[in-house]
């Protein structure tokens, strides 16, 4: 399945839509309710290779049979995932002022009213079965469909996760492809310090993934590691991509406390200008 | 003489083949059950998947098989269901509202001296409390058989509550149960017994015929559709009676006995007296047949209770005293 072409590099011409999207995100993060900043900073670039590079989906056609599938597993970067959506076409961008307030259907995490969201989640640990079982139908149905999945490195915890790991392995889901966003931070710390991941890669692949590893801000190296599949005939697919939590603000880029914020009038005004100047790291390739 | 007895998981296995082989967009999700070695799919054989003991995994792929157009039918043990996967059971299916059927072998005390490991005396609670969620509980194989196919064209999720070993048939002559709709069993003006699952219907009838020889006309509802509950035929049958009795393998809490209380408490003034297993876990050793009986699922136990809650009032405080596990009142 090829990716489609483009006379830019998809850094080049992907990179407009990476930037609105962190603007779109710190936007939401200022309304009444606030919202999952860092998490969702650190999504943007796949999210972006994803959507724009990627995945065959069409707003025109959302429930066209032969689409691929994506599920956002951890949940709570709606808010990137809604900002995508808006860029991608699917929804109208003016919806996300109303994000979190009454009446709207953008809530913290995706549910299926929200055109482009597939199924619901936000309880970790649920999405890489849900992937696997529409890469099953697809595989059942000889449809071209594949479904990608992405996980925040802190769901890795959940033991749920290599039920599916090993589930979809043994099914042979070559149609399958995971991301995680390894931005190595869960709310209460490292990740290495709270529940240690790590060796990350080699455990994917003794679970018989096809694993890549790939800079989570670098348009064209996502594009390029993700681009076709199946990676490995008859594996699932793995991508490791090395993010920052809060990427693209300086003031929580890297930072535990970026989890979740309620940006203030004054705070919105400084992450604007530091999306502005291009300071805070992501998007920067 | 022939033995009549067939459970009802066996009835469900050899009518699941022949659904596959029927209908090309149902898939068989088995987790490690053992429970279709040696059944021959034949031509359906790629749409049986077995994920081994993973049933999180198992809900989660089955509701993306049927967010991407299949039916799927997910085998496990009741507990497992209802408690392992229940998170799975809830979002991924139940939300989203897709057609997946969940067989749960190995239901209420079924499980006999594998212990409460492996009973499931709080799935009906668990499963009907979901938006969604149809919960099925068949009597007996014919039952099975009968529900199975009404079920299949559901567009919503299906909870179906199989046993493990052989158990009776119904006594012939009750017309076929249609799902959604008490079976009458039996009718009488002064007490009306509601009960699931083979023992308690069995417990049921069985002591209908006891309280008749004291001059107690007892009627008997098979309540197989826990969820959505036939309230128009309880109101029907519960009026004028003196005492409305739940019979049900599962925890007095929550189940078949909850969702008839909730019900006639919103209706009208009945008594209400729920038999099934007290508030403890059913430690004690013993087959299927011994662990009823011990909980008070049984003709006999049924009877007593009834007279005793007809003569003597209110029943709890006695029965929660019974098997020694509360010391005082709550």
């Amino acid at each position: 399945m090829s990716v489609p072409l483009t006379e830019l590099s998809a850094g080049a011409a992907f990179a407009g839509h990476a930037a609105r999207i962190r603007e779109h995100i710190v936007a939401m993060c200022s309304g009444p309710e606030g919202g999952h900043l860092g998490g969702s900073m650190s999504l943007v670039e796949i999210l972006t290779a994803l959507y724009f590079g990627v995945l065959r989906v069409d707003p025109a056609a959302p429930a066209d049979p032969d689409r691929d599938v994506f599920l956002l597993s951890k949940g709570h970067g709606a808010i990137a995932l809604y900002a995508t959506l808006a860029e991608r076409g699917f929804l109208d961008p003016a919806e996300l002022a109303g994000f979190g307030t009454w009446g709207s259907r953008l809530m913290a995490h995706p549910v299926r009213a929200v055109p482009g969201v597939e199924l619901p989640t936000g309880s970790l640990g649920h999405g890489l079965a849900l992937g696997a079982g529409f890469a099953l139908a697809a595989r059942l149905d000889g449809r071209p469909g594949r479904a990608y999945v992405v996980m925040g490195d802190g769901e890795l915890q959940e033991g749920s996760v290599w039920e599916s790991a090993m589930g979809a392995a043994a099914q042979r889901l070559d149609n399958l492809v995971a991301v995680v966003d390894r931005n190595g931070l869960q709310i209460s710390g490292r990740t290495e310090d709270v529940c240690a991941l790590e060796p990350l890669a080699q455990r994917w692949r003794t679970f018989g993934w096809s694993v890549r590893e790939a800079p989570g801000h670098d348009l064209d190296a996502l594009v390029g590691a993700l681009g076709s599949t199946p990676w490995e005939p008859g594996r699932p697919s793995l991508l490791l991509a090395d993010t920052t939590k809060g990427a693209g603000l300086p003031f929580v880029a890297g930072a535990v406390h970026s989890h979740f914020a309620t940006l203030s009038v004054r705070q919105l005004a400084r992450a604007r200008a530091a999306l502005a100047a291009g300071t805070g790291g992501g998007g920067r390739d | 003489m022939t033995d009549l007895r067939r459970a009802t998981r066996v009835a469900y296995r050899d009518r699941i083949a022949e659904v596959l082989a029927r209908d090309p967009r149902t898939v068989c999700v088995d987790t490690d059950t053992g429970l279709f070695q040696g059944v021959d799919f034949g031509a359906a054989a790629h749409r049986y998947v077995n994920v081994g003991i993973a049933e999180h995994n198992a809900m989660g792929l089955a509701a993306g098989l049927a967010a991407g157009g299949f039916t799927p039918f997910v085998h496990t043990f009741a507990t497992f269901a209802a408690m392992r996967a229940a998170e799975a059971v809830k979002i991924d299916i139940a939300y989203n509202a897709l057609p997946v059927r969940i067989a749960a072998t190995h239901s209420g005390l079924s499980a006999g001296h594998f212990g409460p490991t492996h009973h499931a005396l709080e799935d009906l609670a668990v499963m009907r409390c979901l938006p969604n969620m149809t919960v099925v509980v068949p009597a007996d194989a014919a039952g099975t058989e009968a529900l199975l196919e009404q079920t299949l064209g559901l567009p919503g999720p299906l909870y179906l509550r199989l046993g493990r070993k052989p158990t009776p048939p119904l006594p012939a002559g009750a017309a076929p149960p249609r799902l959604g709709f008490a079976q009458v069993l039996r009718t009488g003006p002064d007490v009306l017994l509601v009960a699931c699952g083979p023992h308690p219907v069995h417990a049921a009838l069985g002591a209908a015929e006891l309280l008749a020889a004291d001059g107690i006309r007892a009627g008997v509802l098979n309540m197989h559709t826990v969820k959505p509950l036939d309230v128009p035929a309880l109101l029907a049958h519960s009026a004028g009676r003196a005492l409305v009795v739940t019979v049900e393998e599962h925890w007095r809490a929550g189940g078949l006995g909850g969702a008839v209380a909730e019900a006639l408490a919103e209706s009208g003034p009945v008594r209400v007296l729920r038999l099934g297993v007290d508030d403890t876990f059913a430690s004690v050793v013993g087959d299927h047949d011994a662990l009823a009986r011990h909980y008070g699922i049984d003709p006999a136990s049924v009877a007593g209770r009834i007279r005793s809650a007809l003569s003597v009032g209110p029943p709890v405080i006695e029965e929660e005293l019974h098997h020694g596990h509360r010391l005082s009142r709550m």
